[in-house]
Order: structure tokens, then C-alpha cells, then sequence
């Protein structure tokens, strides 16, 4: 019983992982850039979400296409701007980049919100659903049903739409899509955009269950990166594989280790995934 | 030498930056792995340093025991993670500072955890103290640009430029990738692990957060960047500008100093892609050219 306890609680866990990681893995895949950004994205997103229910009274759960909005925005610019000069630049090129622009928006944050942690509570909690013996937080499985239909949504839009199959195009093979005259430069934007969207949106689910703080933002690449790298690079999928496998690994080794090893515990993983499969389970590899 | 304590400090430091941004210079700019493994080395030379001389062991002992367990650790590593390429090695060598950190933090019975380390302080004064490590640094940082320059000027350092241009074809033409890789990267901890050694001693008080910190990585890349990767005056060059700039930026912007760093940087992928050595000063200062 014990078990199947901790395995929902990692499935649960792993809906929202999933809608962390498939921006990021979406712009790895495609642009064959580390976004360092992300992890601030989802922050972003998150504070967004906050002062909605503070100043506006919105629940966090409708808050999300303002998080969206303010995101897709704020990435549009940050890739036109600047992320497009350096494309094709080596790794350390666009790896410090990003992580310089990252120290620039984290520290405005510090700044503009100041670094005290904060949390959505409810005025009416959600409250608990038992079903069999096994407790689950009716906030949590709403946010990981929300974050599991968000991925849905962005899965029918690569494939159903002229634009995602462009973007897919783009992460098969750079230079045979803008033979079949795809216009890359706008479709690295957009791919940003969507990367930094779905961020926004994990932000403002997470907002109810993470604690907010611009001293998080690694936290959340970190996740990101393993589950990347769990799944498989740049397809939805492989994100949702990576997500669902990472959250039901940190349950399992939180029960196994102790909570403040299972952090630990997923980087070793992620090391030897690296060494022995890079490729991840899903088996889609990104540049090398 | 100037009595100030604060001058002295600060070229201690600037000595500190020069050992750092050499020694990623070997790894980073001469084989073209970018590695952000130097936190890990750092933290790891600076721990073993401590808890050998809390075990009681002399303290000129404790520095050269810091420096061999970087050097073994790499070693190791670099025989794991050197197979790796691109943004692959980068994470993976991120990703050895935390999981370093996170194991010192839990060994609270050997390392004190994130109660920090506490090291005994010198019987010298003030003064004595601040000139003694300085004078240990700027020897550790001698030593290190004669490793650079030797390795440059051999071997090892025109294999690991041929690994850089082109592994394969280096392997080809009869160079042991794995194993010159593997020495640039043991290079590129060795004295890195002593500086954290000294660093430790120095400072008398170190925590897993401070040591470990992924600023220790990202700086000596930085610093490379501004320079120029590949020489040995290029990282000198731009650990005494980047020292300059953080001291104007730390002075003047006590709550953003992260975000003009992270200007710096931006602006200097953007406007010294190929570091301050490659600018053509000539040209930008209008002399003309013969035609």
C-alpha cells in the first residue's frame, strides 16, 4: 500500500515535471541551445500567477494564459534581440550567454520582488480525495491534470498546425527545411516562445504547490535538464517519459534515501544516463 | 608592497584569478571541451585541505593533499565524462559541482556539513597573514603560466589543438585523444584543487554553498572569453580586467551586481566574441593601412 502511495505521489509529481521540461526540451531539440532562462521562466510565471490571485482574485489554474502572454512577449524580444546573433554559435558560446542573461533577469527579480519566499494559499483549499486508501491533494492532481492537457495541447499543435510541423521540420534537419522554404530565423523565435509559454503556464500551476522565489530558478533547470535527458531531446514524448520516470525516481528515492537525497539522487542518475544512454529512454538524441 | 591590507588582498585574488583562468584555459580553450567542472575541483582541493589539517596534518601537507585529490578526481571523471561532447560534457561537468556539494553537505560527521569547516587560525598577525598568502598565491600562479606556456609551446598542447580543430582526425594521425584529454583535464584541477586548498586556509572558514559555488566555474570562463582562449596571456589578461570590473561593478552596485556581470557577459559574447587579444587595435584606432 505503502508503495503505491509513493508511486502516485511520483506520477502525480511527474505531470507537472512534464509541463516544466517540454519547453526546454522543445528549445534544446530545435535550436540546439541550453536555455539557462527557463528555470527564471517559470518563476516569472509563478509571480505572475501570484499577484493575479493577490491584486486580481483570479485562481492560479485561469491565471495561466496571463502568465502565457506575459512570457511568449518577454521571449519574443530576448530571442530577436539576442539569443538569434549567437544560433549557430558553439556551446560555451550560447551556454554562458544564456547564463549571463539569466543572472540579469534573476537579479531584477531579487530586486523587484525581493527574495522572501511566498505561496498561493486558497482562501477555499481544495482540499483531499481519497480513493482506496490513497490520499492525493485535489490541488495537485488538478495541477498535474492541467499540465498534462497543457502538453497535450502543445503535441496536437506540432502536429496538427503548418507552424508546429515547421518547427519539427527545423529539429530534424536545419538546413533541409529552409530548403522547403521554411523561414528559421522566425521559427526559432517562436519555438522560444512556446519554450518560455510553457514554462509560464508549469509557473503558474506550480505556484500552489512550490514555494515562490527567484532562488528557485536553478531548482527547476536542474529538473529540466534531467528530465531531458531521462526522455529523450525535443519531442514532447520524450519529455512526458522523462517527467513521469524523474517524479516516480525522486518518490521512490525520497522513501529510500530521505527527502533531502533525492535531489542527489536524480543528478547521480542523470550522470549515468549521460555516460550510458544519452540518448534517454525514448531514444532521440540532440546534437552532438 | 604596499601596507594596505586591501590592496594585498586584492592581488591575492587577481593571483587566484590568473591559476583559475589558466587552468580552465588547458580543458576549455585549448581542447575545446567546455568544461564547467572547475566549482567541483575548487570545493573539492578546498574540503580535502580542511579536513586534513581538522585530521591534525600539517598545513603546507594539507595544501599538496588538496591538490592530489583534484587531480586523482579528475582524473577519474574525466575517464567518464570525456566520451561526452557538446552540451553533453558541459552539463555533466555542471551538473559533478552539485552532486559534490550535496555529498559534503550530508558527510556532516567529516566536513561539518552545512555548518561549514572551521580552520585554525595562523599564530602570525593580521599583516604577516595577508602577505603570506599572498606570496603563495602568486607562486602557485608563476607555477601555473609556466605549466601553460611549457604545454603550449609542446606536445600537449599541439595535440590538444588538433583534438580541438578535429578529434577524429587527430586520432588519425596518431594522437590518444582519451589520454591527452584526459591530461589536459587533470591539468586543469591540479592547481585549482591547491588554490582551493589555500583558499580554505586563507579565508579560515569554508560551507559547501561557498566553495562549490557555479560562480567558480562560470568566472575563469569568462575571464578566458575576455582574454583570449587558447594562449597564455590571453586568461592572464582577462582575469585583471575582469578583477577591474567587478571591483568598479561590487563598488558601485551593492543589490545588482549578479545582473551587471550577467551584462558583462552578454556584452562581451556580443561585442569581443574572440576576446580583447584578437581585437585589432591598429584598425580601431584609424591607423590606415598600406595599400
Amino acid at each position: 500500500m505503502l508503495y503505491l502511495q509513493v508511486l502516485v505521489n511520483g506520477l502525480v509529481l511527474g505531470g507537472l515535471y512534464t509541463c516544466i521540461a517540454v519547453g526546454f526540451s522543445l528549445v534544446w531539440g530545435v535550436l540546439n541551445i541550453i536555455n539557462i532562462l527557463h528555470g527564471t521562466f517559470v518563476v516569472i510565471g509563478s509571480y505572475a500567477a501570484y499577484f493575479a490571485y493577490l491584486k486580481l482574485g483570479i485562481h492560479p489554474f485561469l491565471s495561466i494564459p496571463i502568465a502565457a502572454a506575459i512570457l511568449f512577449v518577454l521571449a519574443y524580444l530576448f530571442q530577436s534581440g539576442v539569443i538569434n546573433k549567437v544560433v549557430a554559435a558553439p556551446v560555451l558560446t550560447t551556454l554562458t550567454l544564456t547564463f549571463g542573461l539569466d543572472l540579469f533577469l534573476n537579479n531584477l527579480l531579487i530586486i523587484a520582488f525581493k527574495a522572501d519566499y511566498r505561496k498561493v494559499t486558497l482562501k477555499n483549499p481544495l482540499g483531499v480525495l481519497d480513493l482506496a486508501g490513497i490520499t492525493i491533494p485535489v490541488d495537485k492532481l488538478a495541477a498535474m491534470v492541467l499540465a498534462l492537457l497543457l502538453t497535450g495541447l502543445l503535441f496536437w499543435v506540432l502536429n496538427a498546425s503548418r507552424t508546429g510541423r515547421a518547427i519539427v521540420a527545423v529539429r530534424m534537419d536545419r538546413e533541409a527545411a529552409a530548403l522547403m522554404g521554411v523561414k528559421v530565423r522566425k521559427i526559432y523565435a517562436l519555438t522560444f516562445a512556446i519554450g518560455a509559454v510553457m514554462a509560464g503556464a508549469a509557473g503558474s500551476l506550480i505556484s500552489l504547490i512550490y514555494p515562490i522565489s527567484p532562488l528557485n530558478s536553478f531548482m527547476f533547470l536542474g529538473k529540466a535538464f534531467i528530465i531531458c535527458v531521462l526522455g529523450g531531446l525535443g519531442s514532447v514524448s520524450g519529455a512526458m517519459v522523462g517527467g513521469l520516470a524523474l517524479g516516480v525516481l525522486e518518490s521512490f528515492g525520497a522513501l529510500a534515501f530521505g527527502p533531502e537525497h533525492a535531489v542527489t539522487l536524480s543528478f547521480i542518475i542523470l550522470i549515468l544516463f549521460l555516460l550510458f544512454r544519452p540518448m534517454g529512454i525514448m531514444g532521440k538524441r540532440g546534437y552532438d | 608592497m604596499v601596507g594596505n591590507n586591501y590592496v594585498i588582498r586584492l592581488a591575492t585574488i587577481m593571483m587566484l584569478y590568473c591559476v583559475l583562468a589558466l587552468s580552465w584555459n588547458f580543458i576549455g580553450g585549448l581542447t575545446g571541451y567546455p568544461s564547467f567542472a572547475t566549482a567541483a575541483f575548487f570545493g573539492l582541493g578546498a574540503y580535502t585541505g580542511a579536513v586534513c589539517q581538522g585530521q591534525g596534518v600539517p598545513m603546507y601537507l594539507a595544501w599538496i593533499f588538496g591538490a592530489l585529490m583534484a587531480a586523482v578526481f579528475a582524473t577519474g571523471l574525466g575517464l567518464a565524462i570525456l566520451r561526452l561532447r557538446g552540451h553533453y560534457f558541459a552539463i555533466a561537468s555542471l551538473v559533478v559541482a552539485d552532486v559534490l556539494r550535496e555529498i559534503v553537505n550530508s558527510a556532516t560527521k567529516l566536513t561539518g556539513g552545512g555548518m561549514g569547516f572551521n580552520l585554525p587560525i595562523l599564530k602570525l598577525g593580521v599583516d604577516a597573514q595577508a602577505k603570506l598568502f599572498f606570496y603563495l598565491m602568486f607562486v602557485l600562479a608563476v607555477l601555473t603560466i609556466v605549466s601553460a606556456a611549457y604545454v603550449n609551446r609542446h606536445r600537449l598542447g599541439f595535440g590538444l589543438r588538433c583534438i580541438k580543430q578535429n578529434e577524429d582526425a587527430a586520432n588519425m594521425i596518431g594522437i590518444n585523444a582519451t589520454i591527452y584529454k584526459t591530461a589536459a583535464f587533470t591539468l586543469s584541477a591540479v592547481f585549482v584543487g591547491w588554490a582551493g586548498a589555500f583558499y580554505a586556509s586563507w579565508v579560515n572558514y569554508i560551507e559547501p554553498g561557498d566553495v562549490f559555488d557555479i560562480l567558480f566555474s562560470v568566472k575563469p570562463i569568462v575571464m578566458v572569453l575576455l582574454g583570449k582562449t587558447g594562449t597564455v596571456s590571453g586568461p592572464i589578461i582577462g582575469a585583471i580586467v575582469f578583477l577591474f570590473l567587478e571591483e568598479l561593478v561590487w563598488r558601485n552596485f551593492l543589490t545588482f551586481h549578479a545582473g551587471v556581470l550577467g551584462l558583462i557577459v552578454v556584452a562581451l559574447i556580443f561585442y569581443l566574441p574572440n576576446g580583447l587579444l584578437a581585437v585589432d587595435f591598429r584598425r580601431w584606432l584609424g591607423w590606415r593601412r598600406n595599400r
